[in-house]
């Protein structure tokens, strides 16, 4: 068992680190050039206060005030962190 | 996880050894269909894991984009723009077979291809997209689509039906009919009518355009009705289901659509015709008798055969729609699933998105959004996400929302094909 234990960890630790849930799907509007804005590689705090402030439609949007509402303050922490260790 | 090697036989001639000795580091994945499910998982899977074997089986090396081909038909853009091949993810380390998958052994894992040579796998993942269900609709067969274009899939069928409009006289009678749901890209139908509309109002302005719909609901229902309001009165007219939009035959030789409560003659006929998930989704036995594909909403893998996904329009995928961008979205959730799982890992619940654009008119954009969750098995809408655009947006967000529906086409491709 420990063996078999081992061996799963040491074939999980070559697989790329997962995206939290939802992150995967940010890719499919933002790329590498704006608009929308550029994700990747950015200050993590930044996103979180823009969700946050789509949830609540204290920021106007065309569509992110609908995603907004999707995820959790703390699933959006998860997701900016992911985000911003990104190339 | 237990590679199964022995049944190489033709694929190893057709793929290289090379490439059957690099399989046995981690596994391989086989995907076929590459379109913006297919080719997305392909590039995710090996991002996912850059040990495992990855294998794309598309059987043509050229993409037509559906996407923005509503704007191909009313002389918006070219078709060249719709264009994409698999070069540069064939130099990215997955291998691109341009062959016909002809059909999976699920017992044995293997895929054979249709010059016979046999591709083994240890996870499958299935887009094959769809395919028209021929003669569902009376007198709608491949026969009948050279004469009433169903342009539902690109390229040829969309260039037909831009030359039938461009043929015809000022005056004419457009008819496009819609097929009930489930199909791919639900407001898709309505965004051709409006768009249509607009090649009309400026080239033909004295013709009609009558959309006959089997459906009395529909995507973004509201935001249409008020553009066509504002933009096509007496032009376009929308015949809903309890109107007797249903269209129950259609006869190509005398081009017109019947309909319970009488006969439409058309000048342009389009048949958006009842569809089913494309051929090797039955043949694999993923197919149920709605002619979709049952799934596991963490994984993608198939209700009905284990080893097995389903991604993008094949699929069921709940309360998410048949969309580019929602297949895009599920392959990178099936891929991430598929790597954890052949590491012998669990996969963990996904959160799913879909962003959905149409064009009222050439810079009048709207959009639905929804999240997506497991719930009872299934897909579902997260209550209190997702929307549309406002009904009272001024002229400035419809803008905005064509410029972004513009953006997300290169970025959503850059993706999917690199």
């Amino acid at each position: 068992m420990g063996r078999m234990a081992f061996a799963a960890a040491a074939l999980l630790s070559t697989v790329a680190v997962a995206p939290p849930p939802g992150a995967s799907g940010c890719s499919g509007c933002h790329g590498a050039t704006a608009p929308p804005a550029v994700l990747t590689g950015r200050d993590p705090g930044d996103i979180v206060a823009a969700l946050d402030a789509y949830r609540t439609d204290a920021r106007p949007a065309t569509v992110m005030n609908h995603i907004a509402k999707g995820f959790s303050h703390d699933e959006t922490v998860a997701i900016a962190a992911w985000l911003a260790a990104q190339k | 996880m237990i590679p199964r090697r022995s049944v190489v036989t033709g694929a190893a001639a057709l793929l290289g050894t090379p490439y059957i000795a690099r399989a046995q580091a981690a596994g391989r994945v086989v995907v076929i269909g590459g379109g913006f499910g297919g080719a997305t998982a392909a590039r995710f899977v090996h991002m996912a894991d850059p040990r495992l074997d990855v294998v794309l089986i598309e059987a043509s090396p050229d993409y037509m984009a559906c996407p923005f081909s509503n704007e191909v038909i009313a002389g918006l853009r070219d078709i060249t723009a719709q264009h994409f091949d698999y070069r540069a993810i064939g130099t990215t380390g997955i291998r691109v077979v341009h062959a016909v998958a002809a059909a999976v052994n699920q017992a044995a894992r293997r895929v054979s291809l249709g010059d016979g040579s046999v591709v083994p796998y240890d996870r499958l993942i299935l887009a094959p997209g769809i395919d028209i269900s021929w003669g569902a609709l009376p007198g709608y067969d491949e026969a009948a689509a050279e004469r009433m274009p169903h342009a539902w899939k690109a390229g040829a069928q969309t260039l037909l039906l831009r030359r039938q409009l461009e043929d015809m006289a000022d005056g004419g009678v457009v008819v496009i009919s819609v097929p009930a749901n489930p199909y791919r890209c639900p407001p898709g139908p309505y965004e051709r009518a409006s768009l249509i509309a607009a090649w009309l109002k400026a080239n033909r302005p004295r013709s009609k355009l009558l959309l006959l719909d089997a459906k009395d609901t529909f995507s973004k229902q509201k935001l249409f009705q008020a553009g066509w309001a504002q933009l096509y009165p007496g032009l376009l007219e929308w015949v809903s289901l309890s109107d007797g939009g249903k269209v129950t035959r259609v006869d190509p030789a005398a081009n017109t659509f019947e309909t319970d409560f009488g006969t439409h003659k058309a000048d342009v006929g389009n048949v958006i015709p009842p569809q089913q998930a494309g051929r090797i989704a039955a043949v694999a036995g993923v197919a149920d008798r709605t002619g979709w594909c049952p799934i596991d909403p963490v994984t993608f893998e198939s209700r009905l055969q284990p080893g097995i996904h389903v991604i993008g329009d094949a699929a069921i995928a709940g309360a998410m729609p048949k969309s580019a961008f929602a297949a895009n979205a599920q392959a990178k959730v099936c891929a991430g699933a598929v790597a954890t799982l052949l590491a012998g890992g669990t996969p963990t619940e996904p959160r799913l998105i879909n962003t959905c654009y149409s064009l009222v008119a050439p810079g009048y954009g709207i959009s639905v959004a929804g999240v997506y969750r497991p719930a009872n098995g299934q897909l579902t809408d997260i209550a209190g996400a997702g929307g549309v655009s406002p009904l009272d947006a001024p002229a400035t967000q419809r803008a905005q929302e064509a410029e972004y529906a513009d953006a997300w086409f290169k970025t959503i491709t850059k993706e999917t094909f690199g």
